[in-house]
């Protein structure tokens, strides 16, 4: 066996990655920066940074700041909106070989369906809903942590999206089962998860919050084994396909989420460290594979 | 392609209480870094992930080597202190836009607080006409003697009163009645909000160099923004200082936050 016949391929809601490989949405821009440090090529597909409806400005800085093997933002989902991104970046993906993924944001249902139309006629491939945003209608409540909630928004934009719909579910509930489980009944064609959790970082000597919001969302290494147990609480409620997220650095990482029962995974924080991160998770899952002689990475996906 | 590049730790001294200039052998960095460039240097392992943007100080064509100043500020540069030289530290760069020069200006005014001097000294090379470099330090000033070896005249202030003049160095701008057709400055963002109103006020053009918490340092995170104003419009947005910046126009920021 080696490396060239390796079936790598995976099948998120009806479309074909070539390999397991994606990003984490706003952790690789919409590719261009990322274009001079690997070959895009070879990912399986590139989720881009979560989009709007009409452009959002985000929140004040300081939005990051550095954790024990993590870090937290409170970027705010800062984006030049939905028409910017059809008519700029979606062409310059389209020059690769790779699947894209629409991240898409929202603060009510009407503002995720207006994003969701609009890219109806837009060349993509798959639709991400973040549903980790304030609905405003309902007092700031996040839709991804009621379940009811979380069910109806992705009803509605299942009915406005030609495209499959990826449901991405925040780790900041009580039993993420629950929320996967109503998604799934409101026609979700897969799964994403872990969102970041929510943190707060202390600069002692101000005696203020680092961050100008005050919280933010934490992300990196250091919630990988919280983002492993929810990826395999989730594999083991629905059958959806999961895209397995959360401190992703190693292509031993991306196998321990594989063995949980994701089928693709993403790579995030890791991106700031090592522009290189996607292309060393490839290469350690097919190193894994030859090592062990795995030929499909169905054999051994979700047998944890 | 692009990548974190392994380089030796040429020199890594300490040349003031908690500074450190360190050089970096790097004949890349060197043949496309312009003044006011930053590099992103990162720390070993994973604890401390992200990276430490450290201005540019000097370009050494001849010994293909960049000189940074730094402070220790924290975890990070306290590891870098650490770094004996002929060892290896990981850097990705040269990052941003630098300054703007405008060989046109015959009279130069440079302004730099503490830490935000160091870019300024390979600024100071690249500029033509009368050169009149203003600095403030809490106590210890540094770099001046190099100012002054590039024909600069150096004017101090310090907050203890220590070296020269007491006080901040926009106290010493208007003490001194300084003149000039461009400023250029760097330093801590209170004092660049406070000279860059003088600059307004005396209509002379002014760019700064600012700094934010950046989590990529090559423009993809959305981290590290400053608010600025729309060109032609009544309306603000946020840019990103590591890939819009560092060097921006100060009419251009909005000084609130
Ligand atoms: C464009 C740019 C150029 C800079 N040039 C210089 C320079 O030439 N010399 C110098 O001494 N310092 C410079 N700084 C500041 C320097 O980056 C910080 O002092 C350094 O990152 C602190 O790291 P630490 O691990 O020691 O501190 P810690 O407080 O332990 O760092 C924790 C986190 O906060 C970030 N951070 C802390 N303080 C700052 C700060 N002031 N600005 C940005 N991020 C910060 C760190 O990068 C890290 O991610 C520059 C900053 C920027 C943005
Ligand atoms: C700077 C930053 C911006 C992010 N922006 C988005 C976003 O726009 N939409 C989204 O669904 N998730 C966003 N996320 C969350 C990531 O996609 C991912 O779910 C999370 O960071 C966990 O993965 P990681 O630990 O590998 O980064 C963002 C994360 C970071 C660090
Ligand atoms: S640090 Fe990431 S965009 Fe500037």
């Amino acid at each position: 066996m080696n490396k060239e016949n390796l079936d790598l391929k995976v099948n998120i809601g009806g479309v074909v990655l070539k390999n397991p490989v994606t990003v984490a949405s706003g952790t690789f821009g919409s590719g261009r920066e990322f274009a001079e440090f690997i070959d895009l090529n070879r990912l399986g597909a590139v989720t881009v940074k979560g989009v709007s409806s009409i452009p959002w400005k985000g929140n004040p800085a300081p939005r990051i700041a550095e954790t024990y093997g993590g870090m937290l933002n409170s970027v705010g989902l800062q984006n030049p909106g939905v028409e910017e991104l059809i008519k700029n970046d979606i062409p310059f993906l389209r020059q690769y070989d790779t699947k894209i993924i629409v991240n898409i944001a929202g603060k009510t249902i009407e503002e995720y369906c207006d994003v969701a139309e609009k890219l109806s006629h837009a060349d993509i491939d798959l639709i991400e809903l973040n549903i980790s945003c304030p609905n405003v209608k309902e007092g700031g409540v996040a839709f991804g942590i009621d379940a009811r909630m979380a069910k109806e928004v992705t009803r509605e934009v299942k009915r406005h999206s030609k495209h499959p719909v990826i449901v991405k579910l925040s780790p900041n509930v009580t039993d993420i089962t629950q929320i996967a489980k109503a998604v799934a009944e409101g026609g979700a064609d897969g799964l994403s998860l872990i969102n970041t959790l929510l943190g707060m970082a202390i600069d002692i000597h101000r005696r203020k919050p680092i961050l100008a919001n005050v919280v933010g969302g934490f992300s990196g290494p250091a919630i990988k084994p919280v983002a492993l147990r929810m990826v395999y609480q989730v594999a083991k409620a629905v059958s959806l396909p999961i895209i397995g997220m959360g401190g992703i650095t190693t292509g031993e990482d991306a196998i321990e989420f594989i063995l949980a029962g994701a089928t693709a995974v993403a790579v995030g924080t890791a991106n700031f460290r090592n522009p290189r991160a996607t292309m060393d998770v490839l290469d350690g899952i097919k190193e894994y594979m030859l090592n062990n002689g795995i030929k499909s990475l169905d054999e051994i996906r979700g047998i944890v | 392609m692009k990548e974190i590049k392994h380089v030796i730790v040429l020199e890594n001294q300490m040349i003031a209480p908690k500074m450190y200039s360190m050089a970096l052998q790097s004949e890349e960095i060197v043949r496309v870094a312009k003044p006011g460039q930053f590099v992103n240097l990162y720390c070993r392992g994973e604890a401390r992930l992200l990276p430490r943007p450290i201005s540019i100080c000097e370009i050494n064509k001849e010994e293909g080597s960049i000189n940074l100043i730094y402070a220790v500020a924290g975890k990070g540069t306290e590891e870098f202190s650490r770094i004996e030289e002929g060892e290896t530290i990981e850097v990705l760069g040269p990052l941003g836009n630098g300054f703007m020069i405008d060989k046109s200006k015959k009279r130069n005014i440079v302004v730099g607080g503490g830490v935000g001097t160091p870019p300024l000294l390979e600024l100071v090379k690249h500029l033509k006409g009368e050169i009149d470099v203003y600095l403030g330090f809490r106590s210890y000033p540094i770099l001046v003697e190099e100012f002054e070896r590039l024909g600069a005249r150096v004017h101090i202030a310090t907050e203890d009163g220590s070296v020269d003049f007491k006080g901040n160095v926009l106290e010493l701008l208007k003490k001194e009645n300084a003149v000039g057709d461009i400023i250029y400055a760097c330093g801590p963002k209170p004092m660049l909000k406070a000279v860059a109103q003088w600059a307004a006020s005396k209509n002379i053009p002014m760019q700064v160099s600012l700094e934010e918490r950046m989590a990529c340092g090559i423009g993809v995170c959305v981290g590290c923004v400053c608010k600025t104003k729309k060109q032609d419009e009544d309306d603000w947005q946020y840019k990103k200082v590591c890939k819009d910046g560092p060097v921006f126009w100060s009419n251009e920021v909005i000084w609130d936050e």
